[in-house]
């Protein structure tokens, strides 16, 4: 048949011509550099008659030369657009990992909504399902308007994702010598230079590791938070609070420099965020739990703390894999592609994320069987997240027994915290918000000074500094000082801050609800329907002393 | 005939002072009363070593309407409204400081604080020993 003369005949000449090629490299020292001439005898196995007329169920002929983008079709192909395929393979590849991942991540919001519905009586479920809600939708929008130029205006460039070069604009300042970068000053409402691809990707990975960190304080909060204070709060987390550390941390902030300026490790290493997202997150639960106060009838007058259980556990052990599930894309997203710059790392850090959490619900479950008697269902779900939290940022630097070791230590870590949120300061947290995120938040943070093993390679340099990222036990306290001051930074600026816009929100809007609405259950005074209109709901008894109870009169008379 | 197998059933299991005259004398006090109100009136009744009541979940109406609201935008009213249901038996002496002891407690002067009923108990018995009449209580 003709088309097979073809078939033979270029198949002939493609051979020769290789075969030339390859005497002539043979032949000279110095090998010629292939020219757009030699391009034009490469053909595709099968012509697009030849496909159509039979199928390609064996994947033999689908994806060849034919679909590589040709700039000029007067030219035909060229050397150019072999390049710049390639290139632009490696960003495509990179844009779909790191958008699935945000999917996934968007994903944790009902995670987290079921476990903090689960933990709360069945009176509060509509309140608390409808704050995990809106948590996405207000935090966005606020992150929409200035958090995002706030925390990644000057992050460029970010060769994962194509360089994302309109991000270019960081407000710095001098001091002691050094500059400290402060803010971004590019990228609001995503408008003018900043409506560009690269930007677009960044802009939704980012709102939704914002977004974790704004669900983390409806949490300690559940049960007796205003609705309208709760929007007023989030709004100023997502667009101010989140972002300046997130800046500090990852836009090219000072944090992320200490490295460069002052010698110190890699600067601040944060690699998906235990410090930028949890501990942010459950450090503002506590401001706004210290600022609310604990639920009446959670701690008696002589400070005994009465158990109060949730309504569900069914809810909270589904949410805490759905979160687990949705942890795949945070840390391993968290390298912004899976092409280039050693972002194959990506199973490596899916399997530490895995192995921190599961060792941290063995930690937490043992802990409670041995010292209560049973194995607790919530504290075992504290402690898996716990885990997942703590190997969040050094799950990019650390080898799997250092991700166990990390996960062992939080899950006793999360209960010991709960236990003296509990007995010590007598804050009321119903989900163990700020032991989960807070506590191994900075647990997290910590462990990258101390568990980072030099062997990961992004690129060959990380925050600026030259060699992988190392911990104190691996040769490197540089490290731990900059993740210390990390710590410091969290809990002595951005605690300070959410303190501060809490109380002003106190002080405006006022933050907690009536007694009267608490105690009737915050669904029909706050959202003006009941969760389970069907039930019958129990009134609850706890096992508290009287002396509490004169309290929950008093304010129930009001 | 089957009443007289009946009856020897009910014969093997009751025991034989049931068949004696017990002087009683208990009445059942049932307060309807707040949910949130429920654990400080437990504390109550403890105080006045009233041991034993039976808790129930109820719903229903007095004199207080039920209250209207909004659901996709269209008004429903809520008719019935959650309630709790004390039932102790107490012997005839105690009756009264029993109900002013409640009512004290549950009362906060605001609609829909409850009420309290008193009825007459023809008899008791403890099961795990077969006491009757006030030693059941």
């Amino acid at each position: 048949m003709k088309s097979l003369k073809m078939k033979t005949f270029l198949i002939l000449a493609i051979l020769g011509v290789s075969a030339l090629m390859g005497f002539a490299t043979l032949a000279k020292a110095e090998g010629t550099a292939l020219t757009d001439q030699d391009l034009t005898s490469i053909s595709a196995p099968a012509s697009t008659d030849e496909i159509a007329a039979k199928g390609d169920p064996g994947a033999d002929f689908t994806g060849n030369v034919r679909d590589v983008t040709v700039s000029d079709s007067k030219k035909g192909l060229t050397l150019a657009d072999l390049a710049n395929q390639a290139g632009q393979n490696k960003i495509a590849i990179n844009f779909v990992w790191t958008l699935i991942c945000g999917f996934m991540v968007m994903f944790m919001q009902p995670g987290f909504a079921l476990v903090e519905t689960g933990l709360i009586r069945a009176k509060n479920a509509n309140h608390t399902m409808m704050m995990n809600f809106m948590v996405y939708s207000l935090g966005l929008f606020a992150y929409y308007v200035c958090g995002f130029a706030i925390q990644m205006g000057g992050v460029a460039p970010v060769a994962n994702l194509g360089g994302l070069y309109p991000l270019n604009g960081e407000h710095v300042v001098n001091f002691l010598g050094k500059p400290w970068a402060l803010f971004g000053t590019k990228g609001f409402f995503l408008h003018g230079t900043s409506y560009d691809v690269g930007v677009m990707v960044m802009f939704l990975f980012q709102m939704v590791f914002m977004d974790t960190t704004t669900t983390i304080v409806t949490g300690s909060c559940a049960e007796r938070w205003k609705y309208s204070a709760f929007c007023v709060s989030t709004i100023g987390l997502g667009a101010i609070i989140y972002p300046l550390f997130g800046n500090w941390a990852w836009g090219c902030g000072w944090l992320s420099q200490l490295g460069v300026n002052f010698g110190l490790g890699h600067g601040y290493c944060d690699f998906a965020g235990s410090g930028v997202v949890h501990a942010v997150g459950g450090l503002t639960a506590l401001a706004c739990a210290m600022i609310i106060g604990p639920r009446i009838g959670k701690f008696n007058r002589d400070g005994s703390p009465n158990a109060i259980p949730g309504h569900d556990l069914v809810l909270v052990l589904l949410g805490c894999f759905i979160l687990a599930f949705g942890w795949f894309g945070f840390n391993p997203g968290s390298t912004l592609g899976a092409s280039g710059n050693g972002a194959l790392r990506i199973g490596s850090i899916a399997v530490n994320t895995m192995l921190a959490g599961c060792t941290a619900s063995f930690s937490a479950l043992l802990y409670m069987w041995i010292r209560y008697g049973k194995p607790d269902a919530s504290m075992t779900v504290n402690g898996l997240l716990a885990g997942l939290v703590a190997i969040t940022a050094p799950s990019g630097f650390v080898n799997p027994i250092g991700a166990s070791v990390i996960g062992w230590v939080a899950g006793f870590l999360v209960c010991l915290s709960v236990e003296f949120f509990d007995r010590v300061p007598k804050i009321d947290d119903p989900v163990g918000a700020i032991s989960v995120h807070g506590i191994n938040g900075i647990w997290g943070v910590i462990a990258v000074g101390l568990f980072a093993d030099g062997r990961s390679n992004y690129g060959g340099s990380w925050n600026g500094v030259n060699g992988s990222v190392k911990g104190l036990f691996y040769g490197d306290p540089g490290q731990l000082v900059a993740q210390l001051i990390g710590v410091a930074t969290l809990v002595g600026i951005i605690f300070t801050m959410s303190f501060l816009w809490n109380w002003l929100v106190d002080l405006i809007v006022g933050q907690r609800t009536s007694a009267k609405a608490e105690l009737a259950g915050l669904d029909i005074p706050e959202m003006g329907a009941l969760c389970y209109p069907d039930f019958q709901l129990k009134a609850q008894d706890y096992a508290g002393s009287s002396s509490q109870t004169s309290k929950a009169e008093s304010l129930s008379k009001s | 005939m089957i009443i007289d197998e009946i009856g020897r059933i009910g014969e093997t299991y009751t025991p034989e002072y049931l068949n004696r005259e017990e002087i009683t004398q208990m009445k059942m006090v049932t307060c309807i009363i707040r949910p949130e109100k429920l654990e400080s009136i437990t504390n109550t009744l403890d105080k006045l070593h009233i041991v034993g009541m039976t808790v129930t979940d109820v719903r229903g109406f007095g004199r207080q309407k039920g209250q209207v609201e909004h659901y996709r935008g269209g008004e429903y009213t809520i008719r019935f409204i959650p309630k709790v249901r004390i039932d102790v038996v107490v012997p005839d002496e105690d009756v009264k400081k029993v109900i002013e002891a409640v009512s004290r407690t549950a009362r906060t002067e605001n609609v829909g604080d409850g009420k309290i009923f008193v009825t007459n108990v023809e008899n008791a018995m403890r099961i795990r020993t077969g006491e009757v009449g006030t030693s059941a209580l």
